[in-house]
């Protein structure tokens, strides 16, 4: 088992006729990622991926024709927002939203529209997710992942591949990686994907990867405190020399008028029974320390 | 991106909210010239600081002036000053109102609910973090609606629970352009500190002695993932308060953030760029920069990047960290190469490229005699030591 994605998810990316779009496409599917469909409006008709993959105009075209029940969005910008409630309109259940730099504020309605239509949204600003063995949407690399038994949830994108890669090499594998995404107004949060986790029966380690910025890492870890007592739980969070006031390149990560510092993160987690990291290298001892023997 | 009071107060004026006239001076002379056409509607003007850090008011950057001559002289004194080390290159020059009672309102983007938050307190002057701090339950609360935005009887609310009641109309309609602000100009935050009740004279064409609520100052933070549809906003960002290594980095899509240490970095990603600065502290060392070169950067990025790390001259070693993803290895180190190419100065460098692409980047960086290291902690331990090494 693993959590969002796994071997029956059948997969429609937007923007897979983009560089981005299919450069990361290829690589899913070379993964062994079902992707069933593809969708760019007015290329309705071609095919993508050397002839293996349907192009659609719509999402409601290309989920009636191929059963599509996962979205990966490569769109700019501008337009994700938008590609985001076309796919909950045409009914898709798992939304990833890769797209960096969407403006806070078109996310409002967005995460409203996503949550009241009982669909999912993971990102936008994210990496998207791995189960390995099994499936991978999104961007993170193939190679930093080994089929195990832990669940990874970040904030971040290429410092996931650097823990994961770092439990890889230490001969700990993990059962679903996911990444939510660095942005202020994010679809899953981390309490969220603890959630699926907790409710996953071949996840029985978590390591959460947090950042400065909001208090997601708090509510989580509150939320852990009380429902995750029995599974080792470990954590890094990245940002303990950043300053007051500054963006730190994600939109998120920006510590105001004292709050959403990692001292605070790092006290909430410990408090919750993390064991957190002051390296990412360090989590597969901390994981061992906590009691995991997988 | 933070923009100007006076800047705040022409998106609020664009929305129709009541902000009472005011002009921007950037010498003593433009500063009485002002006073002199504005000093009829009051007998007094305020002149203001125009700097984007908070507390101008703490550090006496703020003052009052009843005539011509004391309004050139307070305008002396203050663009002679420094508000937590900015200079002071422009006054605010308004007329001073009349204050019966001063409120904080504010329209900000609450990520943890996912909605807009309208706050307001009756205690008005007063930062909001220590009303927060203080007296929490001061503060009303009211989130607009994600997909039907602020209606009437929610602002109506607001303005009861703030006693505002006698200002009904007016709080309502504020209310309401506050978050009509927010959304058309793409700002995390609109805050208006002091909302104020004054007594006639403070907005145009106010009939005198009469009651009416105004902004008398503004605050704004722009998104700046909503710039691209806002290209009017641009011209707002302050030159005189940036730094000119911000603007560079602006240009070429890398985001960075000048620090205090001695060991540059360059990284791709936000959360790992934090991460490798967090290792050099552990390491010892002291992190000279945040540096995200974003992704899939290419050799010029790359080049670029270099140039900005080079350019401070308190840095002593260089560490690059690349975990390719979307990034790949030898784009990175073909930039590299390049960069020390053209490299003014010759400072330590350790190389650390993973992920995608990264034994031909391997082979470039051995090649061309790089110094390299294959786990984060020991390519930041290398950086402290190579910059201990290296220092004067």
């Amino acid at each position: 088992m693993s959590i969002l994605i796994g071997r029956d998810t059948r997969l429609l990316v937007h923007g897979i006729t983009g560089r981005e779009g299919e450069f990361h496409s290829r690589a899913m599917q070379e993964y062994g990622t079902n992707i069933v469909a593809g969708m760019t409006p007015g290329k309705g008709g071609q095919m993508a991926l050397d002839g293996t993959v349907p192009v659609f105009n719509t999402v409601s075209e290309a989920v009636r024709e191929t059963g599509a029940d996962t979205s990966c969005i490569f769109v700019p910008a501008g337009g994700a927002p938008d590609s985001i409630l076309e796919a909950v309109a045409a009914g898709i259940e798992t939304i990833f939203c890769i797209t960096e730099g969407i403006p806070a504020l078109d996310m409002v309605p967005v995460v409203a529209t996503v949550e009241a239509a009982g669909a999912r949204l993971i990102g936008p600003n994210c990496p998207g997710a791995t189960s390995p063995g099994r499936a991978k949407v999104g961007i993170i690399p193939a190679s930093v992942h080994r089929d195990g038994r832990v669940g990874v949830v970040s904030r971040s994108g290429t410092l996931t591949y650097e823990a994961v890669q770092a439990m890889t090499d230490a001969g700990i594998g993990q059962s679903t990686c996911v990444g939510i995404g660095g942005d202020p107004i994010i679809g899953s949060t981390f309490l969220d994907i603890l959630r699926l986790f907790e409710a996953d029966p071949e996840t029985e380690a978590i390591v959460l990867i947090g950042e400065i910025g909001g208090a997601a890492e708090e509510e989580a870890a509150a939320w852990a405190a009380e429902h995750l007592r029995a599974v080792p739980k470990v954590a890094f969070i990245a940002g303990r020399t950043a300053p007051e006031g500054k963006r730190m390149g994600h939109a998120g990560a920006i510590i105001s008028g004292g709050s959403g510092t990692a001292a605070s993160k790092v006290e909430a987690l410990e408090a919750a029974g993390f064991r957190v990291a002051g390296s990412p290298t360090e989590l597969p001892q901390l994981l061992r320390d906590a009691g995991f023997r997988g | 991106m933070k923009i100007q009071e006076a800047d705040a107060k022409r998106l609020l004026l664009a929305q129709g909210l009541p902000v009472p006239p005011w002009e921007v001076a950037r010498s003593p002379a433009e500063a009485r010239a002002a006073a002199s056409r504005l000093l009829h509607d009051t007998g007094k003007v305020v002149i203001k600081a125009q700097v984007l850090v908070g507390g101008r008011g703490k550090a006496g950057g703020v003052k009052l002036a009843g005539s011509d001559d004391e309004a050139e002289h307070v305008a002396d004194a203050i663009l002679g000053m420094q508000i937590k080390g900015i200079p002071v290159r422009k006054v605010l020059v308004a007329a001073a109102a009349d204050i019966v009672k001063e409120y904080y309102l504010a329209a900000v983007l609450d990520r943890g609910v996912r909605r807009i938050l309208l706050m307001g307190s009756a205690e008005g002057g007063v930062e909001i973090e220590t009303v927060a701090a203080t007296n929490p339950d001061a503060i009303v609360r009211i989130h607009a609606d994600p997909l039907i935005g602020l209606r009437d009887w929610q602002a109506r609310e607001l303005a009861f629970r703030l006693g505002l009641g006698k200002h009904l109309k007016a709080t309502v309609g504020i209310a309401r352009g506050l978050v009509a602000t927010m959304l058309a100009n793409d700002a995390d935050l609109v805050e208006i500190n002091p909302l104020a009740v004054v007594r006639g004279g403070g907005a145009p064409g106010s009939p005198g002695g009469e009651e009416q609520l105004v902004c008398l100052d503004a605050k704004i933070t722009l998104d700046d993932s909503g710039l691209f549809r806002h290209p009017e906003l641009e011209s707002m960002r302050d030159p005189d308060e940036e730094d000119p290594a911000d603007a560079e980095a602006r240009r070429h899509d890398i985001s960075f953030i000048h620090l205090d240490g001695t060991i540059g970095c360059m990284v791709n990603g936000a959360g790992l760029a934090m991460t490798t600065m967090d290792l050099v502290k552990r390491a010892g060392g002291e992190p000279a920069n945040f540096l995200d070169i974003g992704g899939g950067a290419k050799a010029d990025r790359v080049a670029a990047a270099m140039r900005l790390i080079l350019d401070d001259p308190k840095v002593q070693a260089i560490l690059v960290n690349i975990f390719g993803g979307i990034t790949r290895g030898d784009e990175v180190a073909h930039g590299l190469i390049e960069a020390r190419r053209q490299q003014r100065r010759d400072v330590p460098m350790v190389v650390r490229i993973v992920g995608t692409n990264a034994e031909e980047a391997a082979r470039l960086l051995e090649e061309a005699h790089f110094a390299t290291a294959t786990s984060l902690d020991e390519a930041a331990r290398k950086a402290v030591a190579a910059a201990g090494s290296h220092a004067p």
